[in-house]
């Protein structure tokens, strides 16, 4: 559990935002800090100056009643300027909503990178959307963005209600079946950001994790070219019996690998699998040994989850993690 | 109203015996092959029915219905209407509608057109499929098949549908 877990940079933090989203977020939270802290200061001392100076008398003592006979102009005074006092401090607070709100919804849009992105039980699928259709590409649970480009996310849910939030750079926004709804973000700053589930959708909720890379836009083109590209053809021997056992077995119903006969839309992408940091959304690195543990039990590893066990002779899982490997 | 000294035991033993009862379970892992769900060589011959515990778990009727969307069966059978493939929600069957002979379609497929599965699909998968291929013409109980979707579904919720009484159609001569 190194790649994403154990990574020393801040990969998920509301508090550090990289993007000028996540930064009217930060600042509208810093606010209401303050405004809060300000107004719990005060009370705190009010409360205190109150018992500091309450009179204090033996239990013999007659209570003073004089003051019920006259008017208390101070005290209705004082009552009036606090709830004044209170008021203009929620209302400065819901202005700063509305204006956060409005900075928000006004990205500038020019250029942008368009992605859907599908909620799955318990993964996200990605397609990178092109007016030109052939340019399209899929991947899932790593999102790769320009630094300093617009990304427009319109988000799908394919099953129950899931909830996007990559604290880095936007606020939380639902996926609802049936319902598109946009995300808008800008990373401004390059970097690896993580991004999880926001709604409780199942039992593997909380293992569905999303990869935000955030590269210098040269890097980013790049990465998106080779993502368009069909999967390498095998060189070697054992990469071509891995892949008959791919396509003869039951990884050939959900899977697709561009360049051969697997395209079936209901698990992810895997035809730059060798390329993604890892796997099972976001819960394991993406390496030989656990990709082995994946296909031949995943209900060990994440109970309910739709990939069935594969029950392969060691030298066909062997072929066929040889294969994977190579689908860079 | 006065209190009968056995109420509170009567009370005790009704509970105890809710409790007793079993609750559904959702078995996440596939049983092991040849788990007494049916023998697939008998159920390829057709005669002999094979009982499907599947049949009496919703957790498992809506996993069947899951595979059903994502393995297309749609393709052909149109959401149980019928298409290319015949309709699945009817009374008609012309290979039997026991569980053991919807098994054999779909694990080794049927003339005409009906792909066998059997080298692609799961052995768990192909009963859940067929749980839920048989809740499409209302033949399990209401409490275990699904009465929601994940996508937009004209017909009936497969719970509230009528159960429709199975007759064994041979298969018309003229479609080849």
């Amino acid at each position: 559990m190194n790649a994403v877990f154990l990574d020393p940079r801040p990969l998920q933090d509301a508090l550090r935002p990289a993007g000028v989203q996540a930064a009217h977020i930060g600042s509208l939270w810093n606010l209401t800090l303050g405004l809060c802290a300000v107004v719990f200061v005060l009370v705190l001392g009010a409360c205190l100056v109150a018992l500091w100076r309450a009179p204090r008398a033996g239990a013999g003592t007659e209570p003073d009643l004089s003051s019920l006979s006259r008017p208390e102009r101070r005290t209705w005074r004082v009552i009036g300027w606090s709830t004044g006092l209170a008021a203009a401090g929620l209302l400065a607070l819901l202005a700063a909503d509305v204006w956060t709100s409005r900075a928000l919804a006004r990205l500038p849009l020019r250029d942008a990178v368009n992605i859907e992105l599908v909620g799955h039980m318990w993964w996200w699928e990605a397609r990178y959307r092109d007016a030109d259709p052939s340019r399209e590409f899929s991947t899932a649970n790593e999102l790769h963005i320009p630094v300093g480009r617009p990304v427009v996310v319109t988000l799908r849910s394919n099953d129950v209600i899931h909830s996007l939030w990559i604290p880095n750079l936007q606020g939380k926004k639902d996926l609802i079946p049936g319902r598109t709804a946009t995300l808008r973000l800008r990373a401004d700053r390059a970097g690896s950001y993580r991004g999880q589930c926001a709604e409780f959708c199942g039992l593997e909720h909380a293992m569905m994790a999303l990869l935000v890379e955030a590269e210098p836009n040269d890097r980013y083109e790049a990465w998106a070219e080779r993502q368009r590209q069909p999967a390498a053809e095998p060189v070697d021997a054992v990469a071509r019996r891995g892949r008959e056992v791919f396509l003869g077995k039951s990884c050939v119903m959900c899977h697709t690998i561009s360049g051969t006969t697997a395209n079936a839309r209901f698990g992810p992408d895997l035809t730059h699998l060798a390329g993604r940091r890892t796997i099972a959304s976001g819960m394991f690195p993406n390496n030989r040994g656990h990709l082995a543990g994946w296909i031949a039990d995943p209900q060990s590893l994440k109970p309910g989850v739709n990939m069935p066990a594969n029950n392969l002779p060691p030298d066909e899982l062997q072929a066929l993690l040889a294969y994977l490997e190579t689908l860079k | 109203m006065t209190l009968r000294p056995y109420m509170p035991a009567v009370c005790l033993i009704v509970l105890l015996a809710l409790y007793g009862c079993e609750r559904e379970q959702r078995p996440v892992k596939a049983p092991p092959a040849a788990s007494g769900l049916g023998d697939p060589s008998y159920a390829a011959a057709g005669k002999v029915p094979v009982s499907n515990r599947y049949e009496e778990n919703a957790f498992a009727v809506s996993q069947g219905k899951t595979w059903f969307r994502a393995y297309n069966c749609n393709g052909c059978h149109a959401a149980g209407g019928g298409d290319i493939g015949p309709p699945l929600m009817d009374a008609k069957w012309r290979y039997g509608s026991d569980p053991g002979a919807i098994y054999a379609t779909i694990a080794f497929g049927r003339p005409n057109g009906m792909p066998a599965f059997g080298q692609h699909v799961p052995e768990d998968q192909i009963w859940q499929l067929v749980a839920y291929v048989r809740s499409m013409s209302g033949q399990l109980s209401g409490s275990v098949s699904p009465n929601r979707s994940d996508t937009l579904q004209a017909a009936k919720p497969e719970n509230r549908r009528e159960k429709e009484k199975p007759v064994h159609e041979a298969t018309p001569a003229a479609e080849h």
